[in-house]
């Protein structure tokens, strides 16, 4: 290339402090699409949840938006419901496979588990959903009873659902353990299975926990899959087989022609959700964090 | 004294049913696929998917849903990925840990968490009514183009950060400045790893069905125009089974999708494979 001018030095130099400008702004564009988001949500939202006051928006157990009755009680406990009964299901299943993939499984093995789990992330909510209407449905109908569309189908759905977040946050956790922790448990005689159970999962927990928060957000936050299933009736659901509707099918089922007021209680029922998806993203990421500095010292 | 159990017993009993599980999961995966394809290919022929849907979607095909998903789904790659690369460059390549980064992975970590429905709800407030866009294809690419940055910014920068540090010590001795290093030797060796959080985020795109009903709205016509409204093919599958419009047609859209979900994550699969390969 030969000798660069000074001049031509320079130009390049100046042109990189340019680009470092540029890409900061740049990197600012998710934190600024948060930023607008939460702006426009409680913005639309809030108003209306204190002009008819916080305690009955929240604690109201009727919602009857064409008489301005607005209660999203029944939603917030049947998010909650749908998503414990997710968790029971989805916890335990999202583990054990976690703890196949890193430590009980040959390479192979763990070759065509990966995948799977991945392709489990990839397939959309609604053909989830689709598959509650078409098989899960009328089983429950047909072995328990009662309308099928139901809180218990919800969680199993749900629970599906949320065994790529678990999964995937897992491994990375239970991979992160140095091995000598493995080598050292080994060494003193103790089986696979006690070092999983008393060295690993552990050492793990913080990363563990987290990927549990994080599916617990996935289930909340889940809607079209909910919405096909969940019966979406706006009382609190009385059995495991009652019909259920959550805060984000109560956005989604009106969504489509409210106006004014009723509207804007939908935003509300969009502000509570989003203020859950917030906490526990926050608590999910302060214990990752932790993991990470907790081995480091 | 409490009653031992022998240790490999128990590591027998714990290890079939951790291995119970694990099958269980993967046959739901492989029911669920098999399923839709067995009721779904009966329905297809190039006329299904070259037709327009006719009498809401109960006869004819789906070719305006295919291009409404293509447009869309286009739209929010080419507006995320520049944006989610620009934040992995400047991440890993032009800043050093701190109250900064902190501030941006922690933004994009939560907006990574946001529910479909909230973006939904955004972007109806903002592009469909507030800016005027009405329901389009750009207010729907738009808020998918939020949605998919988080993905897009983590996958680059894993990518980024994999490729070895000589490579930018080299050239930086070759005379080359920050941004040369990277424009000409980073993203080139990174793009394999890059363009799996892009294919990815196709994936996602397709699939997406809440956030674009409330965006682009769910119009039958063939999109002529950006601001054109148009039913992707999730919210066409979705409208057909929720309304029971036709069950044949709905399981033809399904095994469509199912078909690019395992084309796109084998995609994915090998490009990852090979930016592997490369650096170990």
């Amino acid at each position: 290339m030969g000798t660069v001018g000074r001049g031509a030095r320079n130009r390049l130099e100046r042109n990189d402090r340019l680009v470092r400008l540029a890409l900061l702004v740049v990197a600012f564009s998710a934190v600024s699409v948060l930023l607008i988001i939460t702006v426009f949500i409680i913005e639309q939202g809030t108003p209306i949840m204190f002009k008819y006051g916080l305690k009955s928006f929240l604690a109201g157990s009727s919602w009857y938006p064409s008489e301005k009755v607005f209660g999203l009680w029944p939603m917030i406990v049947g998010s909650i419901y749908v998503t414990l009964g997710a968790m029971v299901l989805g916890v335990p299943f999202g583990l054990a496979c976690a703890i196949v993939l890193t430590e009980f499984s040959s390479k192979r093995v763990r070759g065509v588990i990966k995948p799977v789990v991945e392709l489990l992330a990839g397939i959309p909510s609604v053909v989830y959903g689709f598959m509650g209407v078409v098989i899960l449905v009328p089983f429950i109908r047909e072995t328990f009873g009662g309308p099928g569309l139901s809180v218990l189908a919800a969680s199993i759905i749900l629970g599906i659902m949320i065994l790529p977040t678990i999964i995937s946050i897992s491994v990375d956790s239970l991979q992160a353990i140095p091995p000598s922790y493995r080598e050292g448990s080994i060494a003193l005689g103790a089986t696979k299975w006690q070092t999983v159970k008393m060295v690993l999962l552990p050492a793990a927990r913080s990363g563990i926990i987290a990927s549990v928060i994080l599916g617990m957000g996935r289930a909340i936050g889940e809607t079209m899959a909910v919405i096909m299933i969940a019966g979406n009736a706006a009382s609190v659901p009385g059995s495991l087989l009652a019909p259920v509707r959550t805060l984000t099918s109560n956005i989604a089922l009106e969504m489509g022609y409210a106006a004014g007021e009723h509207r804007q209680a939908l935003f509300a029922t969009g502000v509570i959700l989003f203020v859950i998806i917030m906490v526990l993203n926050t608590v999910a990421n302060v214990t990752a964090s932790r993991m990470k500095g907790g081995r480091r010292g | 004294m409490k009653r031992r159990i022998d240790p490999r017993t128990e590591q027998a009993v714990v290890r079939t049913v951790l291995w119970t599980l694990t099958a269980l999961t993967v046959l739901i995966l492989v029911y669920i696929i098999v399923f839709i394809l067995r009721k779904g290919i009966p329905a297809l022929s190039w006329e299904f998917l070259s037709k327009n849907p006719v009498d809401m979607g109960k006869a004819g095909g789906i070719f305006s849903t295919v291009v409404g998903t293509i447009a869309l789904t286009a739209g929010a790659i080419l507006i995320a990925t520049p944006l989610g690369i620009g934040t992995a460059i400047y991440l890993t390549e032009y800043t050093w840990e701190g109250p900064v980064t902190r501030v941006i992975r922690f933004g994009a970590e939560c907006l990574a968490g946001i529910p479909s429905i909230i973006f939904g709800l955004f972007g109806f407030i903002l592009f469909v009514t507030k800016l005027g866009f009405g329901w389009s294809i750009l207010s729907g690419s738009l808020t998918l183009a939020f949605m998919l940055l988080p993905t897009i910014i983590r996958t680059s920068e894993e990518a980024i950060k994999s490729v070895p540090p000589v490579y930018r010590t080299v050239s930086f001795s070759l005379g080359s400045t920050k941004w040369q290093t990277v424009t000409r030797v980073v993203l080139p060796s990174a793009l394999p790893g890059i363009m799996t959080g892009v294919v990815l985020s196709v994936g996602r795109s397709i699939g997406e069905t809440a956030a674009v009903i409330f965006t682009a709205g769910s119009a039958l016509r063939l999109p002529t125009s950006l601001f054109s409204s148009s039913r992707t093919m999730s919210v066409h599958f979705y409208i057909l089974a929720r309304e029971g419009i036709s069950m044949p047609n709905a399981y033809g859209t399904a095994a469509i999708l199912i078909i690019a979900i395992l084309g796109i994550n084998i995609l994915t699969y090998y490009l990852m494979n090979r930016f592997i390969r490369r650096y170990s």
